[in-house]
């Protein structure tokens, strides 16, 4: 089954931009989707449509299998939405927060309270409590938002840039509670501007940009596509540049090299040579995302194409 | 009456709407309760006993329905609109907006939430003035019927003022313009008896002058107007506000992209 299922879905705003030009898009059940795009691309508008906080123009969604126009409280009930931008009141403790979350969708109060305590515990947000959330860090309050979504045990999550502005401590613990929860069968939609978390934690991935999606595939296909990698080495001085005929490297400084690696190749190889030629290798490291040379290679044959 | 998770859903907003006015009790409760003691001392007691009576009991008894009624009436109206419009602004509203909540519960709970407050300070108001006279209730369900009702009224008229509202500042123009003007030429302090013709056929078409009187028959038993024509009156304007209110959810109009 379908967790959320997008049938040409289409949004035009007042003044006539077309945020989504006919979007057509399938998740599946216990799926961990990434959902990316540059700034603009619809993303949120996708998300609000799915959420009922934004009117789609025409379309059809359906959630579950549960028709977003006709089963539409059926459909809400099925999501868990953790938003981009801070929505809670600021003034109410955390405890109240989740308490009144839960109620709106039916859960007693003593179920609530339950229910409460456990999440803000594995969010380590318990002793904050009755603190006014105002008075929480960017990361506490991303946390709480995430617990505020789970308050009545989702089947689908969606997180519109969860991890912004928190820390990396934060972020892994985050990532570690996400990967949790898919395994226990919650679908999970992603959207980030952070690739690196995409690509770690999603198993199937859709871009989209200016109101289309350009690309619906596995996150392992799509990285399988990459020709070439490039890594960055740091040496022991003295360095000379060393000559290959199989991969291309050049010199930054004085203790740092280039490499370019075609797929075909293994680094076992290119240590070798670089070892014969008595160039001795400290450290390596991508110079950027896979993810990322992909995705922005992507959004420029989008491009040229239009 | 109602599915078991709207009745929590319900109670949701009503404890958080609560919760919230008297969390910030010094400017919801005590504020009205002053300025309504300053009027019972200044017009009531001061300049009252130079006027003696009025629809044929003392100024004093005279003016009382009216002030506990324009209490409930802003108060109403006020806790809905600022209530509402400040979960706008927060994007707190979508926490709602998400849930599997029907719009007639948001529009309960609000409502429930204004009634609250309205009636609180409608209660404290009543006790400031047993201190100026002694109180005599000539018919108690026609008193309830009229504040409850129109507690009703004014919180679905905050509520759609704030559906409205994009500013603060469009929450505070009604309330300036329209709802103090409203309840001051209502027959709050004047029998409309004591008007020019022409300006008691107009006072017709204030609805808030139908509140007040079907609440001062309630303590005094006189009224400027026949009760049935004042009850139909409220009646036809809650139920006006209440579809407008319902359409405007409906369309998302002021809360949904």
């Amino acid at each position: 089954m379908y967790a959320i299922d997008l049938d040409n879905v289409k949004k035009v705003y007042k003044g006539g931009v077309e945020a989504l030009k006919g979007l057509s898009l399938q998740v599946e059940e216990g799926d961990f989707y990434a959902l990316l795009g540059p700034n603009g691309a619809g993303k949120s508008t996708i998300i609000g449509i799915i959420a009922s906080l934004v009117n789609k123009s025409s379309g059809k969604i359906k959630v579950f299998g549960y028709d977003l126009d006709s089963q539409l409280e059926s459909a809400k009930s099925q999501i868990g939405l953790v938003p981009q931008e801070f929505n809670f009141n600021q003034f109410e403790p955390p405890i109240q927060i989740l308490v009144n979350q839960a109620g709106y969708y039916g859960i007693n109060r003593k179920e609530a309270l339950l229910r409460a305590e456990k999440y803000l515990k594995k969010l380590d947000l318990w002793d904050k409590r009755d603190q006014a959330s105002r008075e929480l860090s960017g990361g506490m309050k991303r946390r709480l938002m995430i617990a505020r979504a789970l308050m009545h045990e989702p089947r689908l999550l969606i997180l519109d840039e969860p991890t912004a502005g928190v820390d990396i401590e934060v972020r892994r613990t985050m990532w570690g509670f996400l990967q949790e929860l898919n395994s226990k069968g919650v679908t999970i939609i992603l959207t980030t501007h952070y690739l690196e978390e995409a690509e770690r934690l999603c198993r199937n991935i859709g871009i989209i940009d200016k109101g289309n999606l350009v690309e619906n595939t596995s996150m392992k296909e799509l990285l399988s596509r990459l020709d070439s990698e490039t890594f960055i080495l740091d040496v022991d001085p003295p360095l000379y540049l060393p000559s290959s005929e199989r991969f291309k490297i050049t010199q930054l400084d004085e203790v740092t090299l280039e490499l370019e690696l075609s797929k075909e190749l293994s680094l076992n190889k290119v240590f070798e040579e670089l070892t014969a030629q008595g160039i001795r290798v400290n450290s390596l490291r991508n110079k950027s995302n896979r993810l990322e040379e992909l995705f922005v290679g992507l959004l420029k044959n989008e491009k040229v194409n239009v | 009456m109602f599915k078991c998770s709207y009745r929590i859903a319900l109670q949701s907003i009503l404890r958080k709407e609560i919760n919230r006015f008297l969390r910030i009790w010094l400017q919801t409760l005590v504020p009205p309760v002053i300025t309504v003691s300053l009027y019972f001392v200044i017009f009531g007691n001061l300049i009252g006993s130079r006027i003696g009576s009025m629809g044929g009991v003392d100024y004093m008894s005279f003016i009382v329905p009216g002030l506990i009624m324009m209490s409930v009436i802003t108060n109403s109206y006020s806790n809905v609109a600022s209530s509402f419009f400040s979960a706008k602004f927060q994007n707190n509203i979508e926490e709602l907006l998400v849930a599997p909540v029907p719009n007639y519960i948001i529009i309960f709970g609000y409502v429930g939430g204004g009634m609250t407050r309205g009636l609180m300070v409608g209660f404290l108001v009543t006790c400031v003035s047993l201190l100026f006279i002694d109180l005599h209730i000539f018919n108690l369900g026609i008193l309830i019927l009229s504040v409850l009702c129109t507690s009703i009224l004014f919180s679905l008229a905050g509520l759609l003022n704030a559906l409205f509202a994009k500013t603060f500042d469009d929450i505070s123009i009604i309330p300036s313009f329209v709802l103090t003007p409203l309840t001051y030429l209502g027959g709050v302090f004047y029998s409309i008896s004591l008007l020019p013709p022409v300006w008691q056929v107009i006072s017709h078409f204030n609805p808030v002058f139908y509140m007040i009187n079907a609440f001062r028959y309630g303590f005094l038993g006189i009224a400027d107007v026949n009760l049935s024509v004042a009850f139909s009156v409220i009646f036809a304007f809650i139920g006006i506000l209440y579809i407008l209110v319902s359409i405007l959810l409906k369309k998302g109009v002021g809360i949904r992209t």
